[in-house]
Formats: C-alpha cells, structure tokens, sequence
C-alpha cells in the first residue's frame, strides 16, 4: 500500500472494496478509482490504441488520455471510463481494454515492432490497393487491433432524465474563481447554477496546499459550498459537466446523479441532461497542465506534476517511492516539495529554465540531482518507470534511478468550451498560451481560464466578473472581501518548451498515439496547416480533443515550420467538451415512449374487440378486426369489406385532420385554398376539395362543409392534418392578412365515425329516429348539426367507400359511447367494424387517390381530376399548375390495372413494360402506386400512374418486380372498379 | 436556440416551424408566369441579416417575421407576419 498515513480529503472510516481486472483490492470514501488503484500500487492500467503501449495514470482529472477503463460488467458496461474522473464506491468492478490476452501480456504488443511502419498517414499508404480489400480485410482487422473498449450489446437497464433550467449566472467549475464568483452572485440574490465535473466542489483548492483566510483551501472551499447551499437561489450541481454552449445562451450538462453509486437508487435516473438558459455564464475551467515531450513519457510512473501534488494532497496517495522531476515552470519546483512534505524522495529536478526559481529554497536538496537547462532524455522500465536518464546544460548526462517521473510543461486555459461558437482563440505572448478572443454572447472565461493564473488574481477576478454581471443585471452588488491568501506553487512565467533532436518515442497524444516524430514526417510531407496536421496524423482526434496534446503538437509543428506559434494557430473544440452517453441524449424518448402516441376515443373498444393496430403518424389505428376463428389477416379484410358492401361496417376516421374556419371572409379564403370552389357551396352541403401548393402540385383534399354562411368545417387526410393547419395559416396571415378569418385545429375535438353500406341509413334511423334520413330529405353530401342524448352531434352523407354512407361526429369524451349505441342499433343489421386495411381495399376498388398517388409529384390532370381546378378564380397553386410541364399530355396519369389471370397477384411498387420489352429503367411507362385484393370482384386489382394514361385502357403491359423477381400480364383499365356510374352512394 | 415570439415571449425554438426568407411576395393575379416562379423558387442566401418566416406550430401558431443574422443567429427582430412589415 502507498496510502500516506494522515491528510487527504478522504474518510478513513468508510472503506471501499472494488476490483480491477478480478483481483480484489479496497480504496476509501472520496477515492477516484485512480487513487485507490495507485493506493494499492497498481500503476499498469491500460494499453494504447495503436501501439499497445503499457499505460498508467497520468493525470487526476478529465483530461486523462490513458487510464481508460471498462467500469462496471453486463448491461450496465461502460467502457472508456476516464478512471482519474470515477468516484469510488463499494463494490466497484472494473477491466482494463484493449489487451490479449492480459494487460501484463499483451501479444498486440507485437505492433511496437513494426512501429517503423505504423507512422503518420499509414492507413492511407498501406491500404491503398487492392480497394476492394478495404471494407472485407483492412478495415476489420484494424479496428481489432486498435481501439478502446467495447460496448456491450445489451439494452441499457438504467433512466435517463432531462430537465431544462434558466438562471441569471450560470458558473462552470467550482474552482477558487468559480466558487468566488458563485458566491458574489448568491449573495446579491442572483439565480445562479454552479456546475462542476467533479464529485467534490473546489478544483484546485483541493489538490494544493493553499490557504485562504486562515485555513487550508479546501476547508475554505467547503464552507463556501455550505453558504451556497442554504440560498434558495443558488442550485449547486456536482458530479455535472456542461458539454456543450448553444445559439441563445442555451447550455447542455450531463449531471451524472448515480455513477457514484453501484447502481441508481429505485427511481432514480442514471443522469440527467440540462438544458440550462442563462443570461450570462462565467467560464470559470481552471487551465489544464501541459505535459512535456520527451521518450519515454508515456510509460506508466510518468505523470502530470499536479496530477502528483493532487494524489498527495487530495487523495493521501503517494505515486510512488522516489521521485524524479522534470520542469519548465515552477509547478514542478511546487509538486517536488509537496513530495518532500509526505516524506518522498527526490532523486533530480531537471528545469528547462536557467535559473533555480525561489521555491527552490524550501526543498532540500541533499540527495537530489539538479540540473538547468536539462532534460530527461530516456526513461528506463517499460511497464513501469525504473530510472530516468537526465541531460544538464552542458550535455552530460546522469541516469538517476526513480519510479515516479512528474513532469510540467507550463499550463493552458481551459477554453474548449468559448470556441465551441467557431472563435478561434488566439496566441497570448504574455502568457505563452491560447486565449479567448471572442466569446460566445453572454459568456466570458474568468479566473486561470482567463490566464489569470495565481490564486490571488483568480478569487479577484471571480468576484470582478459577477459582480459586473449583477450590476448588467440591475441588482446591487454584495460587498466581497476574501483576505490572507497563501499562494503555493511560484510565479514563474508560463514558458512553452518544445525540445529538438529527440530520439526514441516521444508522445504527443497519447491517446491516438502520435509521437513527435509524426509531427515531424507530417510537416515535411506539407500537412502544414494546423487542420491538415490534425487529420493526418489523428493529433487531437481521439475523445480528449488534444487537452493535453494541441498545444505541444502545435508547437513542434511551428518549430518544423519556422513559423511562430501564433502563425501556426490552433483548433476549436466542439461539443461534447468530455464524452457524454448517446442514452442521456435519447432520456425517456425510447422504446414505447420514443414518441408521443395518439388514441382516438374508442381505441379502448377497439382493443377489446380484437383490433390490430397500425401506426398512421403518431396515431395507432386499427387495421382489421379478428373474429374468432380467423388466422390470417386477408381473412379478416375481406370478411369486413364483403360485410360492409353487402349490409353495412362502421369505421373510426377520428384521426382524419378537422379544421374550423370562422370569419365574414372564411368562403373566400376557402375559395383560395382550394383548386375548386366553396363560396357557392350552400349551408347544410359538404364538398369534395382539392388543395394544390403554390409550386402546382396535389397538397391534399378533403371535405369541407358549410354549416352557416362564415362557418366551414374542413377535413383532411390524417397524414397532412398539422401540415394543412399551417398551410391556412399561413394563407391567413401572411399572403392575406387583410382577410376577416380565423382557423383552429379541433381534429381532437371531435370522434368522428364512418357508417357505411346499403343498410347505413336504416342504421342512422334507428339510432335518430328523429331526424328525416330519406334519400329527399338528407341528399348525397348533405350536413346538418343535431343532437343526440342531448350531446350536439354533426351528421354528413359523404362515403369514400362508394356505398351509401355517413360520418357522424360527437365530442370526443362520447365517442366510444356513441360508438356502442350504434352498434347495438347496427346489431340486427349485421354491422361489423372494420379497419384501415379494409378501407383502403374499398377506396382502391373505387379509384381513390390516397397519399400513395398524391405523393407531392402528381398534379390534379395526373389523379384524372383537372376540370376541378377553377377558371373563375385565383387559387394557390393555379399559376403554377399551368406551366407546360404540369399540363403536358404525355405525364403519367392514373389508371386501373387487373391481371389476365385472376389467380396471379398485383403488388404495389411494380413497373409497367411494354409487352417484349427489356426490363430497364428507360423502358418504365409506369408503376402500381396501390394495389389490393378485391374481395368484391374476386382478384386482385391494383392502381397505377401510367405515361398517356386513360388512352391506354384495354392495353396489355407487363407488370416487372425487379425486386420480388415476378412478371405479370395486366390489363389497364379504369380506375373505378366497383359501381363507376356512382349509384349506391346517391341511393 | 430561442425564439422572441412577439405573443409568447422567449420559446425553445423547437416548438417553431422554420420557412425561410419572407421577402417574396404572392404575385396578385393575374401574373407573368415568370413572377410566380420567382415567388415560388427564388430565395435569398446573404450571409448576414435576412428577414424570415418561422411558425409558431406548438405555440400561438401565430406566423412569426425574424429579422436573424445567418453568420451567428443573432435576432435583432421580431414581429407578427400578419402585422404587415416594419419599418
């Protein structure tokens, strides 16, 4: 064990077991698992994605390129878990990836010896030829050899919530200026959210020994979250990580509410999206550590100088037993006398710098190596450190021997997120690093991510910020005083060190594996511009966007190019900032909830009645009915369609779009909605409708009907019921706003049923027995309102069947009770409900268009339906509907076709030939747009758009399925099957 | 993104149906063919500001005129379409 005896910010009185790898191992309360994991000397714990390199821990936080894990087993897998970013909890199981057959024998390996080959751009070489190889050999074997983890396959066990959330200040990161800001704002009544990734609140107050106010930082850190918490207006989120900064002050963060936890607690989500709005947000990220280039950096026992300091001081962890540090600011100077302080040696500090800094006179150096203007120049160990070779000033080298190298290259802002706008951050020479030009509107980096680095100027300037903020805001701000600040970890300047004539393996990214040498066969292969760099050599590619790697690669890449930094410029990040899981993006929209679904009034007496249902948009319609004893569904279909022509079948068309248009000027709106014409239209009358768009072509038809001299009630299709609401309204209020009309959507209002079939008016009658249904009395398309038990009903004679037929409409509470009463008045009739399937059977046997002909390419001349469109009138759509093409005679029109031999089946989708001609796409002169069995006529019949169309009756063609391999003699025929002369519906 | 409904206030801009520059106006009858078909297809592409039309569909369904900056979505305007237009 390598657990310090005192310190840390970890209960000692809560021990965890967990296991990594199946072996059993015990961490405490407040551990990462990369804490508890270098607690208990485990320090191997993945392998790279290209090379299979042996990696540890390299970092204490989310930037962590290396320590990727497999948390949890079954569903619950996660792969990729960042294990420095793992809370740990009792019973935590995790694997390492990317390994065969272990992680200590990893015969992957092997790829370390053909590294030669496996440079920069080497897909693009290698696997150039034979093409054809790529998808079938290349690909597969590539992605198994590298990679991460792999997911599991099962479905997900766990919720996801989302929940949308507005504040004035929205805090990200819960560091000394974060925390100093919050606590403006709180204090001055401001509705603020401060979000931090991390379990615990304080960043970096956490991981040094800082004071403030007479006690250590995180105590102070502490009581400031305690403050916090008790106003009503602030909401702290820890455990949360704004991912992503959105058009109009919108934020995304993924609050993770139970990874800390074996599993969720009962009904509780996994994680919870915010969509937060806030008027102003404060960039308060801190700046992550740059590390340095030089062979052998990536082996296990290499890691960050803070990422040290932070196991030391947070976690009580020491990283290992003798320390060896190399630096080129005084972080390094910090992280060696916090080593000394839990009482670990150090064996050298090499500074990239000439002078010793200041800090340097509270370290003993007794037994300890220090070399200026040096370097490490080879890490002895592979699987862990062993010795590091170091090189001073003067070109002589020592070798020391350590197990721990902590390295610091400087620091950089933490601004992924304010470039996420498309600003591209510019090259402070001030501060060595990338900074925030530009920021998104409402937004502003403060503190260290703002390049205000010392912990004095960070808590200043998190109370600057918030209270410029309050007072934008109109509020006073509350007086902010934070005294005696203990500063640890130097002044020095932020120097960017890039070293020459490297030899060996020297990591750029780590986690894509591109070492210096890439960078450098990039550029003298001309990938020059910093976005060529980044996607020829993959630098900043792999899931931590380059944290740790752009500023480093970018750097060699100037030094290659003679160019400065700031000419060589850098990249923008994009959402996500850190991973997030596709399933709390998707939250509750899956499975039955992945969208909304709409019954109609009787889809309870459906059910009950042995309804299958079909989803018709987001309503669930029922398709056929089964009566016992029926196996198949044609069965069913052709027993309702028989019934219905021969007696009498009722039909749920709740669903069909319902729209009432009010006004003086609603009869000349109407007229210019529809191709034909309404203002003549008496009270008391429907009418057929077609609506053509303004480009000329078929949009949808229907029926409207005139109830009193400004009140029309309009129908449509169920598919285009919201698309012809906004089509009203946009005719209304913006090409004819001078109109006096007003429209609304009741197609929810209304449960609406079809009765139809001869026996349809004996039906009605002995449901309304007082209301005269003679044939003089309530014509074909006559309407009238009545009541019925006292709930007002509206009655048309309209019928798409072709029989004579009703709709009858009651509000929708009645429906399914209207429905029981006619059924129990169709009871001696022989009435029978039937579905949609049936229905269409019966509109395709009379010919009508449905949305398989009206498919936004067929204008009213091609559904034979023309002579509608008025010459009275000006009409959405008529000019248009007169260009040449639209009028052409030679456009396919539709057409009846049935087979010369009963027996054989017509299916829609089929293409007409000529009789003897090749089947190919030049000789098409048509396709089946509907087709059915009718059991009426005893064969199957379909609906066809052919070129010339009704001049082509009696022809033979041939109907070719390419894709059901089947070729069938059809005739063509009219469209109207059954009944052309339209007797039975005016009967 | 969020929509200033005039009617509403503020909105998440998914409730909204996007239309696209409102400049072309429906030619009043009777028309060259050739000013229907630049009132049908013809669209304005700046980069920069742009007056358009955006439906209210799961609001106030009221037609919305959005004065937006195509280069960085900022909205200087908003009004009621059937207000006619602003100055």
């Amino acid at each position: 064990m390598s657990r310090l005896s005192t310190g840390g910010l970890i209960d000692r009185t809560r021990p965890l077991k967990f296991t990594f790898d199946g072996k059993q191992y015990s961490g405490f309360e407040g551990d990462t698992l990369a804490a508890a994991l270098l607690a208990n000397e485990v320090r191997l714990v993945a392998r790279s994605f290209k090379y299979h390199r042996p990696r540890g821990i390299l970092t204490a936080g989310t930037e962590e390129p290396n320590a990727l894990v497999t948390l949890r087993e079954g569903a619950r897998a996660e792969p990729n878990s960042k294990a420095t970013a793992v809370p740990l909890y009792d019973g935590l199981v995790a694997s390492s990836q990317n390994r065969w057959p272990s992680l200590g024998f990893d015969l992957l390996a092997l790829n370390q010896l053909a590294s030669p080959i496996f440079v920069a751009g080497f897909y693009y070489k290698t696997f150039m030829r034979p093409a054809a190889l790529w998808e079938k050999l290349y690909e597969p074997l590539i992605r198994r050899a590298a990679g991460l983890g792999a997911l599991s396959g099962l479905p997900d066990p766990d919720s996801y919530d989302r929940k949308h959330a507005f504040c004035d200040l929205l805090v990200i990161g819960a560091g000394p200026s974060g925390l100093a800001a919050a606590l403006t704002a709180g204090r001055s009544g401001l509705r603020v959210i401060l979000a931090d990734d991390d379990m615990a609140m304080g960043g970096h107050l956490l991981k040094e020994r800082s004071e403030i106010a007479g006690a250590a930082g995180a105590d102070w850190a502490a009581g400031v979250v305690e403050e916090l918490a008790s106003y009503p207006n602030v909401t702290l989120l820890p455990r949360t990580g704004v991912f992503g900064v959105y058009d109009g002050h919108e934020y995304g963060a993924v609050e993770r509410v139970s990874d800390h936890l074996p599993e969720p607690l009962p009904g509780q989500p996994r994680q919870r999206f915010w969509k937060i709005v806030a008027r102003h947000a404060l960039l308060a990220s801190g700046a992550i550590e740059r590390p340095l280039i030089f062979p052998g950096n990536d082996r296990p026992g290499v890691m960050m100088a803070s990422a040290v300091s932070a196991y030391l001081n947070r976690f009580a962890v020491a990283p290992g037993k003798k320390a060896a540090i190399f630096t080129s600011c005084d972080t390094g100077w910090q992280t060696a006398l916090d080593l000394q302080a839990a009482g670990i040696g150090v064996a050298a500090v090499v500074d990239t710098r000439a002078q010793m800094p200041a800090l340097a006179d509270r370290l003993d150096l007794s037994d300890c190596v220090v070399a200026l203007q040096g370097a490490i120049v080879d890490i002895k160990g592979s699987k862990s450190v062993k010795g590091a070779t170091i090189r001073d000033g003067s070109g002589k080298e020592t070798s020391v021997v350590c197990d721990l190298v902590a390295m610091s290259g400087g620091w950089n802002p933490a601004i992924g997120l304010g470039s996420n706008f498309g600003n591209r951050p510019v090259w402070s020479e001030e501060l060595n690093a990338f900074l925030l030009d530009k920021a998104p509107p409402g937004f502003s980096p403060v503190g260290s991510a703002a390049g205000r680095m010392s912990l004095t100027s960070a808590l200043g300037d998190g109370i600057r910020a918030a209270t410029e903020v309050v007072q934008q805001l109109g509020k006073s701000p509350a007086e902010m005083a934070i005294a005696d600040v203990a500063e640890t970890g130097g002044t020095s300047e932020n120097m960017l060190w890039v070293p020459s004539g490297i030899e060996g393996k020297a990591f750029v990214d780590f986690q894509n594996d591109v070492t210096a040498s890439d960078i450098k066969l990039a550029a003298s292969e001309g990938f020059v511009s910093i976005e060529h760099l980044k996607r020829y050599t993959t630098m900043g590619m792999a899931t931590d966007q380059g944290k740790l790697s752009q500023l480093n690669g970018h750097g060699l890449l100037a030094e290659e190019t003679k160019k400065t930094i700031a000419e060589a410029g850098t990249i923008m990040s994009r959402p996500p900032y850190t991973p997030i899981a596709l399933g709390v993006i998707a939250g509750h929209h899956r499975g039955e909830h992945f969208r909304p679904v709409r019954h109609t009034a009787s889809h309870d007496w459906a059910a009950e009645n042995g309804a299958a249902f079909v989803d018709v948009g987001q309503w669930k319609r029922a398709q056929w009915f089964v009566q016992p004893g029926e196996t198949e569904w044609r069965t069913s279909v052709d027993r309702e369609v028989k019934a219905t022509r021969g007696g009498v079948g009722i039909c749920d068309v709740s669903t069909l779009g319902k729209i009432d248009v009010l006004g003086p000027d609603a009869a000349t709106l109407l007229d210019r909605l529809y191709a034909n014409m309404f203002s003549t239209l008496p009270v008391g009358r429907a009418r057929y409708g077609l609506m053509l768009r303004e480009d000329g072509f078929v949009m949808d038809d229907g029926t409207a009907t005139r109830f009193a001299e400004d009140r029309y009630y309009v129908t449509t299709t169920t598919a285009n019921a919201a698309r012809v609401m906004q089509h009203i309204d946009f005719a209304r209020q913006v090409i004819w706003p001078e109109l006096d009309v007003q429209a609304t959507s009741v197609t929810e209002q209304w449960a609406t049923y079809s009765i139809a079939g001869p026996q349809s008016r004996a039906v009605l009658q002995a449901l309304l027995p007082d209301i005269d249904l003679t044939n003089e009395a309530f014509k074909f398309m006559a309407a009238g309102e009545y009541r019925w038990r006292g709930t007002k009903i509206r009655l048309f004679r309209v019928s798409f069947s072709g029989e004579l037929a009703y709709e009858i409409s009651i509000g929708a509470n009645r429906g399914r009770q209207l429905l029981e009463a006619i059924m129990e008045a169709g009871a001696p009739f022989g009435i029978v409900p039937y579905g949609t399937e049936a229905l269409g059977v019966m509109r395709i046997e009379k010919g009508h268009p449905a949305g398989n002909e009206m498919n936004g390419q067929t204008t009213a001349g091609d559904l034979g339906m023309g002579r509608m469109l008025s010459t009275k009138k000006d009409f959405i759509g008529r000019a248009m509907a007169q260009r040449p093409g639209l009028t052409d005679p030679g456009r396919m029109s539709l057409v009846g076709l049935k087979p010369i031999d009963p027996a054989a089946t017509l299916r829609a989708g089929a293409h007409l030939l000529a009789k003897g001609a090749e089947p190919k796409a030049a000789n098409v002169q048509g396709r089946v747009t509907s087709a059915a069995f009718s059991p009426t006529l005893g064969y199957s019949i379909a609906l066809a758009l052919v070129t010339g169309g009704q001049e082509r009756i009696g022809e033979e063609m041939l109907l070719n399925d390419i894709v059901r391999a089947t070729d069938v003699p059809v005739e063509i025929c009219d469209a109207v099957f059954v009944d052309p002369a339209g007797e039975r519906l005016r009967g | 993104m969020r929509i200033p409904c005039p009617y509403c206030g503020d909105r998440d801009s998914q409730e909204f149906v996007y239309r696209g520059d409102a400049s072309p106006v429906r030619p009043a009858d009777p028309a060259e063919e050739t000013e229907f078909f630049d009132y049908v297809y013809l669209r304005e592409n700046p980069a920069g500001p742009i007056d358009e039309l955006w439906y209210h569909a799961q609001g106030c369904r009221n037609w919305i005129t959005l004065t937006r900056d195509t280069r960085d979505h900022a909205i200087s305007a908003a009004r009621l379409t059937s207000e006619g237009k602003s100055a």
